[in-house]
C-alpha cells in the first residue's frame, strides 16, 4: 500500500520548464549562507584558503549541483522511493554500529573513500520522506486514532534507537523532535503531545541513568558551565567570551583574537557561529540569523503553496530539520543549551552536514516545482 | 475515438460510482489543509519566538555584558609583563665600573598559574636543590602577595638546573626560569663604604613603586647605592604580550621599554682607591683620603677593615652580620666620614693661623719650649720631655712644639681658634654627598656653656690648642682643612658625585676664604719643613721621588690620659693594650710647590703620627701623584659610551 501503484511516473514538465520554475531565489540564499561560511573559514586558518575554505567551496558548488538535481526528479519518484531510501538508511546505520570508524569519541562515520558519510544524518531526511509518505492521505479518522499513530512512532523509534547507541544524543533528539513536529501538522490529536510530554518528564531521571558518563557531563556542565572551566565548560566559556567580547561592531574580519589564539574549540565546526560573531559583531550576528529565518520562512511558504500533502508534510519537515540545526547550533554557542556537536548547515566545515543540508533543500525544491503533480490518493 | 469515447464513458461511470468518496476525499483534503495551515502556523511561531530570544541572547551577550566579555577576552590574551629597569651603573672618573649588573638565573613561582604550590615545589624539588624552608618561604609569602607576582624560590641556578627545568617544563606549570641583573661590584672591599651595597627592601624603604612588585628587587641601602637610589632605579617598563590558550606567548601588542637608571660617574679613581685600601690593610684600622685641593674632587677614600658588598646583595648570613657588627675595628663604619678623631697636632695649623689672623702671634714670635707649660697649678707637658728649645713659627710647626701653641692660643683665646676652625672646614659638616658623615666638634665659650653650663677654663684653650680636649675632626674635614691651608685660601669642600648621566653635579670654583696669603705662606713654609726640614717630625716619610715631595703634619692624638707614672716610665705606645694607643693621624699635600693633592690618614691606635700615619700618606700622595688623576679632564663614564649603549649595541 504505501509502496503505491506501479503506474510509470511520467514527467508533467519539460526540463526547460522546471529549470526556470526552479527556486533560484533559494539558491541565491543559499549560495551567501555558505560564502558567510567561506569568510570565516578562511579567517579560521588565519587567513588561508587551505585547508578548510578551499575544500568547503569545491564541496558546497557540487552538492549544490546535486540539490539541483534532486530538485528536478518528480515529486512521485521520491514518493515512491521513501521507503527504500529509509531502509538504506537503517541498514546503513547497522553497518555503522557493526564497524563504523571511530572518530570524536563515537561511531558515527562510514568512510566511502571520498567522504565520509554519517548515516544518521541522512536517516534524519528518511524519516521525514517516509512520515510525509505515512501522513500523506491520512484521514482526520484516522489521526485521531491511536493505532494509526503506531507504525510511524515505530518507524522514528527505531532509527532512534540506533542512532543513540552509537552514541549520538543530539541527532536522536533531532528526529525524535523532527517526528513530533511531523504528527504534529499532520493532526495528531493534542493530547498525545500532554501526555507524550509528562511522559518524557517522568522519564528523565530513567534517561538519566542510561546515559554515558560525557553526557551527563555535558548536562551538568551546561547546568554550572563553573563546575569544569579548564575541561567540558571550558568550550561554553571560551565561546561566551568570544562571542560577548565581539561587541556591536565585532572585532573585525581576521581580527577575533579568541578564535585565532586557539581559545575557541572546533571553531571551524560546531563554533563556528562564534567566529563570525566575534568578528562581525552584533550586527553580523543578526545577519546570520535574518539569513537563515528568511530561508526558513521560504522553506515554509513552499510547504503551504503544495497541493499535496506529501510535498507539504515533506517541504515542512525538512525546514523544522534545518530550524533545528540552526536553533541548537547557535543556542549551543551561546551558552543556551549543553554543547551536542550539532553544526550550524552550510557555514560549518563539513560534508556531510553540508551534505544532508543541500539533499533536504533539494527535495524542498523538488516540493515546489511539482507543487501541482497529482500523487496517488491512498 | 471509439476508444477514447468508451473510456470517457468508463470514466465518468467511475466518477458517478466514486461521488460520494470522491466528496469525502476532498474534505480530507480540505480538512488535512486547514490542520496543516493551522499547526504549520503555530510552528511558524514557535520558530519566530526561538529565533527571537536567540537573538536577544546574542545581543545580551554582546551588548550588555559585552563589556565584561571583552575584559575576559584580553585577560585570556593578555599578559602584561613588568619589565625591571636596569639598575644605572656607578663607575670612576675613567669609567671603570664599581657596580655594575650581572646575570642571575632564577626559579620563580607564579601562584595563578599553579593549582597546588606544595606539590609543584615538591616536583621541582626532585630536580634541582631547593631547601625545605625556601619552600616554606615561598608558600608564605604567597599568601601575602598579589597572585600574579612571581616568587622567588632559587638564585644562582647553574646551566644544568636551567636546563633541567626546562626540560621538564611541562610537569612544571606555573614554575619559570628567571633572567635577573644581580649588582656586583668589582672592587669588592676597596669601594664598600663609598659605594654602598643593595638589598632586599625592607617594608620602610618601600615607596609604591610598582617596580618594588618584582620578584629580587633591591634597594640601595648604604652609600651611593642609596644616596642616589631613585635615580640609580629608573622606571618599570611593560610588556604586554597575546597569549594563546596554552599559555604560550604569540607576540608582544605593546613594549613600553623599561627606563634604565641614570648611570653615576664619580670623581675616584678606582685603582688609586684600591691602593689606598691594601695600604691602609697594613693597619688594623685606618682611614685615608685624597683630594683635589683646587676642586674638592675626592680621587680614593678608604676605611679599613672593610667587607665585601656583595654578600649583601643576595642577603647576608646571620653569622657574617655579627662578626661584622662584633668586630671593635668597626668595618661597617665608613671612618673617613663618620670617624671623629682628636685632631693632635693636625690641629696646630689653626691654631698657628688663628694666632696669625688674631695678631697674637707674628713671624718673628719666638718661643721658649722647657718641655713643659704652666699654668696655675696646672703643668701641661709636651711631646718632646726635655723640651725644644727656642721655638719660631716654622719650626714649631716643623717639630711639632705643644708649648709654641699653648701660649699661641692662651694669648687669643678657643674662640679665636673656633672662628678659624670653621674658615678651615672644622666643627660643622660639609655637606659632603656621601650619607653618614659626622660633624666632629669645635668647642667655644658659649658651647660649653650650652653643652654643660660651665665657664670655659683657660687650661681647655691649652689642651684645645694641640687638638685634644673636646675637639674633634673626621678624616674628611681634617683634609679639607689641608686643602684650604694650601690652595691659595679657596673654600674648598670634597665631593664624589661628578656627574648623574650627563649633568654634572660638581663645583670646581669655590670662593675665597678671605685669608692673609702671607699667613698662609708662613703656616705652608712649617707644613713643608715637618717633611723635609732637618728636625722635621716626618722627615723619615720622605718622597723620593723629585718633584713629588709632599708637605703636611703629624698627629699623636691621646685616647687617655697619659698617667705621670706612664710618662715617667716612658711607657712605649707598643706595649700597651691596642684600644689605648694613640691615634696616628697625618695630613698631607703634594707636591711640595703647588701642591694638587690633599690627603688625611688616621691610623686608629697607630701609636704616633709620624711613625705609623705618615708613611702611609707617604705612599699615598706618592701614588696619586703618579697616577695624577687631576690630570685626566672629568667627563662622564670618563669619556666612554655609557653602559647602556654599550649593552644595547
Amino acid at each position: 500500500m504505501i509502496l503505491g501503484n506501479k503506474s510509470v511516473i511520467q514527467d508533467d514538465q519539460s526540463i526547460m520548464f522546471k529549470l526556470l520554475h526552479m527556486n533560484w531565489f533559494l539558491v541565491i540564499l543559499l549560495t551567501i549562507l555558505a560564502s558567510v561560511g567561506f569568510l570565516s573559514l578562511y579567517s579560521a586558518a588565519n587567513g588561508s584558503l587551505s585547508p578548510w575554505a578551499s575544500r568547503q567551496m569545491v564541496r558546497f558548488f557540487v552538492l549544490l549541483g546535486g540539490a539541483l538535481v534532486i530538485a528536478l526528479i518528480d515529486i512521485r519518484w521520491w514518493y515512491r522511493l521513501a521507503l527504500p531510501c529509509y531502509f538504506i538508511g537503517l541498514l546503513m546505520l547497522f553497518v555503522v554500529e557493526m564497524m563504523g570508524h571511530v572518530g570524536m569519541g563515537a561511531q558515527r562515520w562510514i568512510n566511502l573513500g571520498v567522504i565520509q558519510i554519517q548515516p544518521s544524518e541522512l536517516m534524519k531526511i528518511a524519516v521525514i520522506m517516509v512520515l510525509a509518505k505515512y501522513f500523506h492521505v491520512a484521514t482526520s479518522q484516522e489521526m485521531s486514532r491511536l493505532s494509526f499513530l503506531v507504525p510511524p512512532a515505530i518507524l522514528v523509534l527505531l532509527p532512534v534507537a540506533l542512532v543513540m547507541t552509537q552514541p549520538d544524543l543530539g541527532t536522536s533528539l533531532m528526529i525524535v523532535m523532527c517526528a513530533i513536529v511531523m504528527f504534529f501538522i499532520a493532526g495528531a490529536s493534542i493530547w498525545i503531545f500532554v501526555v507524550g510530554g509528562a511522559g518524557v518528564l517522568a522519564m528523565i531521571p530513567v534517561a538519566w541513568m542510561f546515559l554515558h558518563d560525557y553526557q551527563k557531563g555535558r548536562v551538568l556542565t551546561f547546568l554550572n558551565p563553573e563546575r569544569d572551566p579548564f575541561g567540558a565548560g571550558y568550550h561554553i566559556t571560551q565561546s561566551k567570551i568570544a562571542i560577548g567580547s565581539g561587541g556591536i561592531s565585532g572585532k573585525g574580519f581576521m581580527n577575533g583574537s579568541q578564535s585565532h589564539l586557539n581559545f575557541l574549540p572546533e571553531k571551524q565546526t560546531d563554533f563556528i557561529f562564534t567566529l563570525w560573531v566575534e568578528e562581525w559583531g552584533l550586527w553580523g550576528g543578526l545577519c546570520l540569523m535574518a539569513l537563515n529565518a528568511i530561508i526558513i520562512l521560504y522553506g515554509i511558504w513552499i510547504a503551504f503553496r503544495c497541493r499535496h500533502g506529501f510535498g507539504r508534510l515533506l517541504a515542512f519537515g525538512l525546514t523544522t530539520n534545518y530550524s533545528l540545526y540552526v536553533f541548537i547550533n547557535i543556542a549551543m554557542v551561546m551558552g543556551l543549551i549543553p554543547v551536542v556537536g550539532v553544526p550550524l548547515p552550510l557555514v560549518s566545515y563539513g560534508g556531510t552536514a553540508m551534505m544532508s543540508a543541500l539533499i533536504g533543500f533539494g527535495l524542498m525544491m523538488s516540493c515546489s516545482i511539482h507543487k501541482d503533480s497529482k500523487l496517488p490518493r491512498m | 475515438m471509439i476508444e477514447i469515447g468508451k473510456s470517457k464513458r468508463k470514466r465518468l461511470w467511475k466518477r458517478k460510482g466514486l461521488e460520494k468518496s470522491r466528496k469525502s476525499t476532498a474534505n480530507q483534503e480540505n480538512f488535512r489543509l486547514q490542520m496543516f495551515s493551522r499547526r504549520a502556523f503555530v510552528v511558524g511561531l514557535g520558530q519566530g519566538a526561538i529565533f527571537s530570544i536567540l537573538g536577544a541572547r546574542l545581543a545580551w551577550l554582546q551588548v550588555a555584558q559585552g563589556e565584561k566579555y571583552l575584559n575576559l577576552s584580553e585577560n585570556n590574551r593578555v599578559n602584561v609583563l613588568m619589565i625591571a629597569p636596569d639598575r644605572g651603573q656607578i663607575v670612576d672618573r675613567y669609567g671603570v665600573p664599581l657596580a655594575i649588573n650581572i646575570r642571575d638565573y632564577r626559579a620563580v613561582i607564579i601562584p595563578e598559574k599553579v593549582d597546588d604550590m606544595q606539590m609543584a615545589l615538591t616536583h621541582l624539588q626532585s630536580l634541582i636543590d631547593v631547601k625545605d624552608s625556601d619552600i616554606k618561604k615561598v608558600i608564605t609569602q604567597a599568601k601575602k602577595t598579589a597572585r600574579f607576582v612571581p616568587i622567588e624560590i632559587r638564585r644562582n641556578l647553574s646551566w644544568e638546573e636551567v636546563s633541567k627545568i626546562e626540560v621538564n617544563r611541562p610537569h612544571l606549570a606555573g614554575i619559570y626560569v628567571d633572567v635577573a641583573n644581580v649588582r656586583y661590584y668589582p672592587f669588592l672591599d676597596a669601594t664598600a663604604h663609598m659605594v654602598g651595597y643593595v638589598g632586599t627592601p625592607s617594608q620602610k624603604d618601600l615607596t609604591g613603586n610598582p617596580v618594588e612588585l618584582l620578584p629580587g628587587f633591591k634597594v640601595g641601602k648604604t652609600g651611593f647605592e642609596k644616596a642616589y637610589d631613585e635615580t640609580l632605579q629608573g622606571g618599570p617598563g611593560q610588556r604586554e604580550v597575546e597569549v594563546n590558550a596554552t599559555g604560550r606567548e604569540v607576540r608582544d601588542l605593546t613594549v613600553n621599554k623599561a627606563k634604565s637608571g641614570s648611570d653615576l660617574t664619580l670623581s675616584i679613581d678606582a685603582e688609586l682607591q684600591s691602593f689606598v685600601q691594601e695600604r691602609l690593610a697594613k693597619h688594623r684600622s685606618a682611614s685615608a683620603i685624597v683630594m683635589d685641593v683646587h676642586t674638592g674632587a675626592v680621587y680614593a677614600m678608604a676605611s679599613h677593615p672593610s667587607f665585601d658588598p656583595n654578600s649583601f646583595v643576595n642577603g647576608i648570613s646571620h653569622q657574617a652580620w655579627n662578626e661584622l657588627l662584633g668586630n671593635i675595628a668597626h668595618p661597617l663604619n665608613n671612618k673617613p666620614i663618620d670617624g671623629q678623631y682628636p685632631p693632635g697636632s693636625t690641629f696646630k695649623m689653626v691654631t698657628a693661623l688663628a694666632g696669625l689672623q688674631s695678631g697674637a702671634i707674628t713671624t718673628g714670635t719666638l718661643v721658649k719650649c722647657p718641655g713643659h707649660f704652666t699654668l696655675g697649678r696646672d703643668r701641661f707637658h709636651c711631646w718632646k720631655r726635655w723640651g725644644h728649645g727656642t721655638m719660631n713659627l716654622t719650626n714649631a710647626l716643623a717639630e711639632s712644639c705643644d708649648v709654641y701653641f699653648y701660649k699661641t692660643a692662651l694669648e687669643m683665646g678657643i674662640d679665636k681658634i673656633a672662628e678659624t676652625a670653621k674658615q678651615l672646614g672644622l666643627g660643622d659638616k660639609l655637606g659632603f654627598d656621601i650619607q653618614g658623615e659626622r660633624s666632629g666638634l669645635m668647642p667655644t665659650e658659649k658651647w660649653k656653656r650650652a653643652r654643660l653650663g660651665e665657664k670655659w677654663q683657660p687650661g681647655e684653650t691649652v689642651v684645645a690648642s694641640i687638638g685634644q680636649g673636646a675637639v674633634q675632626a673626621t678624616p674628611l674635614q681634617l683634609v679639607t682643612m689641608v686643602a684650604r691651608l694650601v690652595n691659595g685660601g679657596r673654600a674648598v669642600k670634597p665631593w664624589v658625585t661628578g656627574y648623574v648621566d650627563n649633568l654634572p653635579q660638581y663645583n670646581e670654583k669655590w670662593p675665597s676664604i678671605g685669608l692673609d696669603d702671607y699667613h698662609l705662606k708662613l703656616i705652608k713654609r712649617g707644613m713643608d719643613r715637618v717633611i723635609v726640614g732637618d728636625q722635621g717630625t716626618a722627615r723619615g716619610s720622605r718622597i723620593p721621588e723629585e718633584g713629588m715631595q709632599m708637605g703636611g703634619k703629624t698627629g699623636t692624638a691621646q685616647v687617655r690620659r697619659i698617667s705621670k707614672q706612664e710618662r715617667d716610665d716612658e711607657v712605649k705606645q707598643e706595649d700597651i693594650d691596642w684600644q689605648h694607643r694613640h691615634h696616628a693621624l697625618f695630613v698631607g699635600y703634594a707636591p711640595l710647590d703647588n701642591p694638587r693633592y690633599a690627603c688625611s690618614v688616621v691610623v686608629e691606635h697607630g701609636g704616633s703620627g709620624s711613625s705609623a700615619a705618615a708613611p702611609v700618606a707617604r705612599d699615598i700622595l706618592w701614588e696619586a701623584q703618579k697616577r695624577d688623576p687631576a690630570s685626566n679632564a672629568f667627563k662622564p663614564n670618563g669619556g666612554l659610551p655609557r653602559s647602556h649603549e654599550r649593552d644595547r649595541s
